[in-house]
């Protein structure tokens, strides 16, 4: 009987141990929570954007300015180094940010404690989110507000990327392009999709380790390459691009966008 | 209880019935005749009152929606033409600038699940948004005329007194408008009569109305007298090569597909098609009888074209003429305040 107990204990002590362990590592307690910032650092090339004043050259050789670089995040996730997978609530999981605004490119989420090899994000605004009632779409979501200037209001739907400026090698409308990247693939009819879901792997360029310990705040810092959305994928020349406002126009620019994302670093 | 006592308690009771009386008579209610279908609009996100659709409706007549406070809803959506611009082909905005598409009705918008001539808007509180800031209409943004709401007379108490908040916001706003749009019903045709058993129709409406049974039911279907379809019927292309719904799906099957229009109300609405392009009925039945052109995606019933001789048309105007509704056109609860 002796015998028994003891090899009882022992069974749970070892199944209490295996249970922990798939939740978290000894020195993380996954009901804690501690935050997290992902920060969006806007450059062209090897230079870090400057809206109006600055001049860049595309990979066709064209100079180029940008006045206005915005574009939605949305739906983050984060998964840890035992893959738990951390979803942002859905009500506060859309971000716009804006070159104009330092402020809006810093987003920072509370989530459990423990080290972080993951991250996930789409560039847009799901097909949920785009089809909902008007009084769901608050904040920066808001058409007749923070996203007036996001939204096609003739083709119901959100602009998810929207990019801005002058080139000398324009033409026409005083030199001004417009790229609107948009689409969610249609409510009542299939419409092109030019979501893009962004995964990121962390740990070569470091791992973000989340405590509620922490004194400072761990920051994934992210370069977002508006250079490549001339040529990630697809060669686009000012030549034949200058003005886009269609999802249909919009997808071979929606292709490079998938891929002007990088992990640069992060600051633990 | 004292006398007093009973008094006051009668006066408490008779309060409590009055306020609620005048709280029922408050609101409106969106009509819907026993042969229409169910809406597809969702009053439970917006239920209709009276505050809220007088708003809306001086919303729609307010000039102030436009960039330079000239022209308002109304000034292309005019009532006694069926909220049309009447005469106007292609419709002017500020500015004299002349958009691409002839101004629809607003009519029995709350049975629609998709607006425009190419159905690019799918929810009608997202309507208004898009002629307000056409370059070509109003060139308004949303977030300057709610500024300007907010520092004109009247404006913050109408909306708080509708909806019950300090703030205009955008979409009290859209909501407003919404309502003033939904409630733009037109049910009391002669034709609805005569559904309704309540009226007759003549012999050669009667012999109009089995020319269009045999010819014009299938888009034009009853009792909205449209299958909420995107179709080519046939017009020869524009100047500026308008593909219609091809321009909202990116789909070349859509390429010069247009919603197909209601037909009530018809006498008031000309000119006609998405451009405007035919002043009188007679030109549309001489497109349908001969003039459709074999463009990409024509709708296959227009293959064959629908020919109309001279007695086809005298009774099917005759017919058409029993979807004009009156009561709705001279409907002084939908006038300008």
């Amino acid at each position: 009987m002796k015998n028994l107990i003891i090899s009882s204990l022992f069974c749970i002590f070892i199944i209490s141990s295996c249970t922990k362990d798939t939740n978290s590592t000894p020195e993380y307690n996954v009901n804690q929570q501690g935050k997290l910032s992902v920060e969006f650092d806007n450059i062209v090339g090897s230079n870090n954007l400057q809206l109006n004043t600055a001049t860049y050259t595309n990979s066709s050789n064209q100079t180029f300015n940008v006045t206005k670089l915005k574009y939605f995040v949305s739906n983050f996730k984060f998964t840890n180094s035992v893959g738990a997978v951390y979803t942002q609530p859905q009500d506060s999981s859309y971000f716009l940010i804006d070159e104009s605004k330092p402020n809006s490119s810093n987003l920072v989420f509370n989530l459990p404690e423990g080290q972080y090899n993951l991250v996930s994000f789409l560039v847009g605004v799901d097909s949920l989110r785009n089809t909902l009632d008007v009084s769901k779409r608050t904040g920066v979501l808001d058409v007749t507000g923070l996203a007036s200037d996001m939204y096609w209001s003739w083709n119901s739907g959100y602009i998810f990327f929207n990019l801005e400026g002058t080139s000398s090698a324009i033409t026409a409308n005083n030199g001004l392009f417009q790229y609107h990247i948009g689409g969610f693939g249609g409510y009542n009819t299939v419409t092109p999709n030019n979501l893009k879901t962004i995964q990121l792997n962390l740990t070569a360029r470091g791992a973000p380790i989340v405590k509620k310990s922490n004194i400072n705040t761990p920051n994934i810092h992210l370069f977002v390459d508006v250079n490549k959305i001339f040529s990630a994928v697809n060669t686009i020349s000012f030549n034949t691009t200058s003005i886009v406002h269609s999802s249909m126009l919009g997808i071979p620019l929606a292709t490079n966008l998938a891929q002007i994302f990088t992990h640069d670093h992060t600051e633990n | 209880m004292t006398f007093k006592k009973r008094m006051f308690f009668m006066v408490f009771i008779v309060g409590i019935l009055a306020c609620h009386k005048d709280h029922v008579s408050e609101n409106l209610e969106l009509e819907i005749p026993p042969h229409f279908p169910d809406i597809q609009y969702n009053l439970k996100d917006n239920a209709i009152t009276n505050d809220k659709f007088n708003l809306g409706k001086k919303l729609f007549y307010d000039p102030i929606l436009s960039a330079d406070n000239t022209i308002s809803c109304g000034s292309c959506h005019i009532q006694t033409s069926a909220f049309t611009h009447h005469g106007h082909s292609l419709s002017h905005g500020i500015y004299d600038r002349i958009g691409k598409r002839n101004s629809p009705p607003i009519m029995n918008l709350a049975w629609n699940n998709s607006f425009m001539w190419d159905g690019g808007i799918f929810n009608l509180d997202l309507l208004s948004i898009s002629p307000i800031t056409n370059h070509a209409e109003m060139d308004e943004t949303l977030p300057h005329i709610l500024q300007k709401l907010k520092s004109y007379p009247n404006y913050p108490s109408l909306f708080k007194n509708a909806f019950g908040q300090d703030s205009i916001t955008g979409t009290l706003f859209l909501k407003a408008l919404a309502q003033f749009m939904l409630m733009c019903t037109s049910t009391h045709s002669k034709y609805d009569s005569f559904i309704l058993k309540k009226t007759e129709l003549s012999p050669l409406e009667l012999q109009g109305y089995q020319v269009f049974k045999n010819h014009c039911n299938v888009c034009h279907r009853e009792p909205l007298f449209t299958n909420h379809e995107y179709l080519n019927n046939g017009l020869s292309i524009s100047s500026f090569n308008d593909l219609g719904r091809g321009l909202i799906t990116s789909n070349v099957n859509d390429n010069y597909t247009f919603k197909v229009p209601s037909l009530r109300n018809l006498s008031y609405t000309a000119p006609y098609m998405h451009d405007g392009r035919y002043l009188n009925l007679e030109a549309v039945f001489d497109h349908y009888s001969y003039g459709v052109q074999p463009t990409p995606n024509l709708a296959p019933i227009l293959k064959n074209r629908i020919p109309l001789d001279s007695n086809d048309r005298k009774s099917l105007i005759a017919f058409l003429n029993t979807l004009n509704d009156k009561s709705f056109l001279f409907d002084t609860k939908l006038s300008a305040p």
